[in-house]
């Protein structure tokens, strides 16, 4: 008997056919290269880790290196106090702040705040990461700071799809450069930092922001501040 | 000629025949996806800001298209002819997570600098024009040759756009500086002396205006691609 090509039961079976097929096979490479992009997940969390103590890394030495400088990690809450006795995925390095700052059923202030303890040259620093909105999608990074507890000691910022050229700039060094040793606290209390226009980021507590790339620049300066003060909370009580 | 004659001189066809080259030569110039089909634009909009990124979209494009082309042409005749899009858009799709997936289990730096476009390579009419007008009617060598010609013909007028826009609106090729650096206060080379990047370039209408350029070019070399009105 001849296939009717045409027909429904031809046109549905081929159907069928064709999406167990791609369903097989494209569930089956993305269980089996799970582990593979998994790793490099981590390996890169820790390469941001260490770029924002100025430690350059490589996919290769990177768990090594992340080894050597990060010494303790370690939770706090909105209020400042150190969590104990947490589930894995809650613990310092696992907890995903993405999806944490995403997830609208986290109310802000329940959300968890990991603080990663290194030492850089004899000097203790605290790298704490930083999650916030550009112009197209999230932002995110780190922040290393002084055991002063106010002077950046350096940050390192990345992105998912600002507009290269203007945007993206954030992530280069020439802006990052800009807030190493910005001081985030005046008399005790909490300063900020401020994103201004090219020219003027010279003063303390200003860095330059990057021209055409406004709202991403100034998403940069509300996720500093934003996260900054909660943890200011907890080195108060240092 | 009878159809006999024709039918045992077919084998006989040189892999690379004349008509065989032709589908490889005449997506580069004068049947350009971009420039004469005017698909792909938006593509070719958005990645074309830095060289890099334009590179490693072309590889995928070339993959994506020659995969794509292979398969469509392998089951060109059990496609069922009502969904035939539906199928082509499964296996362009399919084929971009495969694309997607590799890049993030191999090479992560690629997959981060590429980010979300990776995904918008299904969206490239480029690609579905040429299963739908080429690999469905065509035998899969042919239709490889095709998907080559075509994927290599986006890819030069990516990387074309994206060097213009890359040198006049950052000044640099591939991240290298070549007019010196413009970092405030330590300007050096051409920044020196007063030299100002044009921001303009970086935007999305500047992709246009320098594809349109090349339009015109193209159209000023050879008159037969000028529409008589």
């Amino acid at each position: 008997m001849a296939i009717n090509k045409d027909g429904n039961a031809y046109t549905f079976g081929f159907s069928i056919a064709l999406v167990v097929v791609v369903g097989v096979v494209l569930s089956s490479l993305s269980i089996g290269l799970e582990p593979l992009k998994k790793a490099n997940v981590a390996v890169k969390k820790k390469m941001d880790i260490l770029s924002a103590i100025g430690v350059e890394s490589t996919r290769k030495n990177g768990e090594e290196l992340y080894k050597e400088y990060v010494e303790d990690s370690y939770v706090i809450s909105t209020d400042g106090e150190v969590q104990k006795d947490l589930p894995k995925e809650k613990t310092a390095f696992y907890l995903d702040v993405k999806k944490q700052y995403r997830d609208k059923n986290i109310k802000p202030e329940d959300r968890l705040y990991p603080i990663f303890e290194a030492t850089k040259d004899g000097n203790k620093v605290f790298v704490l990461p930083v999650v916030g909105k550009g112009l197209w999608g999230p932002i995110w990074g780190y922040i290393a700071l002084k055991d002063d507890y106010k002077t950046i000691a350096g940050v390192s910022f990345d992105h998912q799809g600002e507009t290269p050229g203007l945007g993206a700039e954030i992530k280069q060094d020439f802006f990052e450069e800009q807030f190493e040793g910005e001081k985030i606290a005046k008399n005790g209390s909490y300063a900020g930092i401020e994103v201004v226009k090219n020219g003027s980021g010279t003063e303390p507590q200003k860095v330059d922001g990057i021209t055409g790339g406004t709202i991403t620049s100034k998403g940069v300066e509300e996720m500093v501040n934003r996260t900054m003060k909660v943890y200011q909370k907890y080195f108060s009580k240092k | 000629m009878s159809e006999t004659e024709e039918n045992l001189k077919k084998p006989k066809e040189p892999l690379f025949s004349k008509k065989n080259k032709k589908l490889i030569t005449d997506p580069l110039s004068d049947n350009n996806p971009i420039t004469i089909q005017v698909l792909g634009i938006c593509s070719a909009l958005a990645i074309t800001v830095q060289v890099e990124q334009a590179f490693w979209m072309s590889i995928s494009v070339v993959f994506v298209m020659v995969f794509g082309n292979l398969i469509v042409s392998l089951l060109r005749n059990l496609i069922p002819s009502r969904v035939r899009i539906i199928v082509q858009l499964v296996i362009v799709a399919s084929l971009v997570i495969i694309v997607n997936e590799m890049l993030k289990a191999f090479v992560p730096d690629v997959s981060e600098k590429l980010s979300v476009f990776v995904g918008l390579i299904i969206t490239n009419c480029i690609i579905m024009g040429r299963f739908e007008a080429f690999a469905m009617s065509n035998k899969p060598f042919p239709s490889i040759l095709d998907a080559i010609g075509n994927a290599l013909g986006y890819a030069w007028i990516l990387l074309a756009v994206a060097f213009v826009r890359e040198v006049f609106g950052s000044g640099k090729i591939w991240g290298y500086e070549i007019f010196g650096s413009n970092l405030p206060g330590e300007e050096s080379g051409l920044y020196e002396m007063g030299y100002m990047n044009n921001n303009l370039m970086i935007l999305p209408p500047m992709a246009l205006i320098v594809v349109g350029i090349i339009i015109w070019i193209q159209r000023t070399q050879n008159k037969d691609l000028v529409e008589e009105h």
